[in-house]
């Protein structure tokens, strides 16, 4: 058996239980800035957090194994990389910069268009701040990286 | 040369104080942004951008640049705490290799 970073049965438990529910909620507040309070900053954070709980939990060899720092950074670019071209996608339609209404969605009419490009830069920004976050995290307490 | 600086930025403070007088009150329904901006936004949300919640078109979809800054913003300053600190980092290990100093660590 692999030994683990904190020996105590109970706060291993609590915290893979817990775990999923976070991430959970982390979508959903993410899913529900378009009805209330939510987006994209506070659902990544949410999901940083289960993240730096399990690194806190597992030990970081075996959490490195499962999420390492690389992958982070690669999430945080990613988060950026999905942001900038739902900006840039409606230039090659002819409209300007960041006008969701001309993104490349046929199927559904302008407004509607307006709310998916919403949710598609609310992701964005979700996985950005996720990955800066753990990246973060792991740079103030880890030892190889 | 530290005189003409303090001179400088003494003329600044002067002209932004000078400048503050002209701005509008703290929440003045008179302000022009009260006037247009404000309810152009709240009226055209829901027509706009089938989204109930203004805040979030006006974060993600009115004023869709700042939230773009803001996000490359925090990337960047996450970016900027890595090379910080594994610098630090390189600079501990080498001086714990060199010097065997019980006080760092």
């Amino acid at each position: 058996m692999i030994k683990q970073h904190y020996q105590s049965i109970i706060v291993q438990t609590v915290c893979s239980l817990l775990i999923p529910f976070i991430q959970l909620f982390a979508l959903y507040v993410i899913f529900h800035g378009h009805y209330g309070p939510g987006g994209g900053f506070q659902g990544g954070v949410l999901l940083a957090v289960s993240v730096i709980l399990q690194r806190l939990y597992l030990g970081q060899k075996i959490s490195y194994q499962k999420f390492s720092p690389e992958m982070a950074m690669a999430f945080g670019a990613v988060g950026l990389l999905i942001y900038g071209l739902a900006g840039a996608i409606p230039m090659a339609y002819g409209a300007s910069f960041l006008d969701y209404g001309h993104l490349p969605l046929f199927w559904v009419h302008d407004a509607e268009r307006r709310a998916l490009g919403i949710l598609i830069v609310e992701i964005g920004i979700g996985l950005g701040v996720f990955g800066t976050l753990v990246l973060i995290f792991d740079n103030l307490v880890g030892e190889r990286w | 040369m530290r005189w003409l600086n303090l001179f400088i930025m003494l003329l600044f403070a002067a002209l932004m104080l000078y400048a503050t007088a002209d701005l509008p009150g703290h929440a003045d329904p008179q302000a022009p942004a009260s006037l247009h901006v404000t309810p152009t936004y709240i009226e055209n949300t829901l027509k706009d951008t089938h989204t109930p919640n203004v805040v979030t078109s006006v974060l993600a979809d009115y004023r869709g640049y700042d939230t773009l800054g803001e996000t490359v913003v925090i990337f960047t300053a996450g970016l900027a705490c890595v090379l910080v600190l594994m610098k630090r980092k390189a600079n501990d290990k080498t001086a714990l290799s060199k010097h065997h100093r019980s006080d760092r660590m």
